[in-house]
């Protein structure tokens, strides 16, 4: 995993709540056995005006011009701004995969749904949770300002708006040290292999029917 | 020892390390697996050169892209059928305690399959890297969905990264009406606390009208408990729980079981246990449920109306509201039932087992689909629901009321195979999602119980299943 530090990068807002993950990756891209290359496809229905295919060189699909990031000023985004309740629904790790292709590393809202912000850790994709009140501003300037840009500081837990105030914001110390690290989650729990098995032992003794 | 949820009880002892912020490896004991969300985690336990830690906890089968008719010609999507080659290479070279691949009689969905052989035991913790995975709380387990990074890890350590959730316990007391089932209880809980409701809780169900329901209703509650966003639902241990589980195939025999049973019977919250939240709804308040939007607390009543957006005052859910009503083409205040239909879909992981599908027969029986409904498609959740359907002649009231009797599998949940929605078609249908394009792009999903998709394949419209005596 890339690890991630500080960024300074420009904002794109996306002004819905319960955007689910069907909709920031479709189904029909799933049936790929790869972790990379879903950027292209990544909110497909609302990016494109056809429907998309596995495999399609998406260059030259017809652009929907009322789909926000597909508006010239925010080319090039690495934060989105995001309503209540982002990356609802499936499990599917297909939706950071296809954010962090796209070029997100930074996602700001009030809330996220939980399987969803566990995934973006995995990914070096940073969910940041805020009080609505300063997500509304975010998201007021954002969309006043063209080139808006953000600096985030993990190590600070700070996000920087361009009139210099600054945001602090909540994360859990371990997936701070993870992603800041660019920690891989497995080689770290296997740091605890002899206690594991410790523990498999002892439930195996006293319930042998779960390892049947 | 101070009284415990039944959450605190299955958290507690599963919990193998915990680090200074509350970040615990949880041991898991039961780890399903399909071809979807699979194939990353296997390679990269490959390019790492790990072996899985231990192969006996793992349940396989196919179930997202395969066909549900004319499986003689196997999968013709290359894409997915080289998806479902992927999971029999994997499975073939790593090995597991059972797979049911295509075909197999035993094949079916993953979440209807794990219970149905007894793959899935109370006290468990239960993975699976699919969000419908709370399925499996029905039976007093830990489980719930992960990511294919979390797939990589179950299989890599037995463990899984996790944070200890809050508490919620959804009290349905009463007794439900005639017509009403556990998916109308499901969509009336997340009609009532959103579907961001349960967000960072454990939801334990509990209450006389959840302990009066068989375990195929009680796993229709949990599998929709990640729509109301509790990654995990569950209902304690009762008697109902261990008479399901009684001489399924991998449910433990002789002195075992007597030993395991002795165990689960302690698997429910104490009297007295203090939940972090508790949401209380009246069994007799709850009526059959229709969605209207695209997220599935958009939901009323079967003699409600599609709401008018002029009539919310907030403008992020107004402008919500709007949206996902263009998005179905609906008009503000129409009568649920005025809506017709152009397909229905009974079957997916939340009411396609048994007892789904006779709810849907009985309505069915000595009917016909309406001449505006272009198909239904009755989906059974596995092999073995199939032939139980068949031998109780179930799929014989289905054939002469003109709906097609398929295969199992997710099918038109998800789309992923070839059975979906064409743009603008509208759909009633027993699945878990009304997201926009989740039933194929353009296509508009209503949310109901299978008796009331069965209503509306036989009056073409949504209608109220109480008054088709």
């Amino acid at each position: 995993m890339n690890p991630f530090t500080k960024l300074d990068g420009l904002v794109a807002p996306l002004d819905r709540a319960n955007v689910d993950t069907d909709a920031i990756i479709p189904k029909q891209f799933l049936k790929s056995i790869k972790r990379s290359g879903f950027g292209p496809n990544a909110f497909d229905e609302w990016r494109y005006l056809d429907v998309g295919q596995p495999g399609q060189d998406c260059s030259t699909r017809p652009l929907n011009p009322d789909f926000v990031l597909n508006q010239p000023r925010y080319q090039g985004a690495q934060i989105l701004l995001t309503r209540d309740n982002f990356g609802c629904g499936s499990s599917r790790e297909h939706a950071p995969w296809a954010l962090e292709d796209y070029g997100f590393r930074v996602l700001i809202g009030p809330s996220f749904a939980d399987i969803f912000f566990n995934n973006s850790f995995k990914n070096g994709l940073l969910p940041i949770k805020l009080a609505a009140a300063e997500v509304d501003e975010l998201f007021r300037q954002c969309e006043a300002t063209e080139g808006y840009r953000l600096v985030v500081d993990l190590a600070a837990q700070t996000i920087t708006r361009p009139d210099g105030k600054t945001i602090g914001f909540d994360i859990d110390p371990f997936r701070k040290e993870c992603l800041l690290n660019g920690w891989d989650d497995i080689g770290l729990t296997l740091r605890h292999a002899d206690k594991i098995r410790a523990f498999e032992d002892k439930r195996r003794a006293e319930h042998p029917y779960y390892f049947a | 020892m101070a009284a415990q949820t039944l959450y605190e009880k299955l958290w507690s002892s599963h919990v193998v390390h915990e680090e200074a912020d509350g970040t615990a490896l949880i041991y898991i004991d039961r780890h399903l697996v399909h071809e979807v969300t699979s194939p990353q985690a296997f390679e990269g336990l490959k390019l790492a050169g790990r072996k899985p830690w231990r192969i006996s906890s793992i349940v396989a089968t196919a179930d997202h892209n395969t066909p549900t008719d004319h499986w003689e010609q196997g999968i013709l999507d290359p894409v997915s059928r080289q998806q479902v080659e992927t999971l029999d290479a994997n499975i073939r070279e790593v090995g597991s305690l059972a797979y049911f691949p295509f075909k197999d009689e035993r094949q079916g969905i993953v979440h209807v399959i794990g219970p149905e052989n007894g793959a899935t035991l109370p006290g468990m913790t239960v993975v699976c890297g699919d969000s419908h995975t709370s399925t499996h709380g029905a039976f007093g387990c830990l489980a719930h969905g992960i990511g294919t990074s979390e797939v990589e890890h179950v299989m890599a350590t037995q463990c899984l990264l996790q944070k200890k959730s809050r508490t919620m316990l959804i009290k349905v007391d009463g007794q439900l009406g005639k017509g009403v089932t556990a998916k109308d209880v499901v969509l009336a809980i997340i009609g009532k606390i959103g579907t961001a409701g349960g967000t960072g809780y454990a939801m334990e169900f509990g209450g006389s009208a959840i302990r009066a329901l068989s375990m195929e209703g009680r796993m229709t509650i949990c599998n929709m408990a990640i729509e109301a966003g509790a990654r995990a639902g569950m209902v304690g241990v009762d008697e109902t729980t261990i008479a399901y589980l009684k001489n399924r195939p991998f449910s433990p025999k002789g002195e075992a079981w007597e030993q395991a049973v002795a165990y689960w019977r302690t698997l429910h919250s104490d009297e007295g246990a203090q939940f972090d939240k508790v949401v209380e709804l009246k069994a007799e308040d709850i009526l059959p449920q229709v969605t209207w939007g695209t997220s599935p607390e958009m939901v009323t009543t079967v003699d409600g109306r599609v709401p008018d957006p002029a009539a919310v005052t907030d403008p992020v859910r107004r402008e919500g509201v709007e949206r996902a009503l263009k998005y179905m083409g609906l008009e503000p205040n129409t009568p649920i039932t005025d809506i017709k239909v152009d397909q229905v879909f009974i079957g997916s992981c939340t009411n396609s087992r048994i007892e789904d599908l006779r709810e849907a027969a009985a309505v069915a029986k000595g009917r016909s689909k309406a001449a505006n409904v272009k198909r239904v498609l009755v989906v059974p959740g596995s092999g073995l629901v199939k032939r139980q359907a068949e031998e109780e002649g179930l799929h014989e009231i289905f054939l002469a009321a003109g709906f097609e009797w398929r295969e199992p599998g997710c099918s038109m949940c998800l789309a992923m195979n070839a059975d979906r929605l064409e743009p603008g078609e509208r759909c009633a249908s027993t699945s878990n999602r009304n997201f926009e394009g989740r039933q194929g792009a353009g296509g508009r999903t209503h949310l109901v119980s299978p008796a009331m998709a069965a209503a509306a394949a036989v009056t073409g419209h949504f209608a109220d299943v109480r008054t088709l005596a």
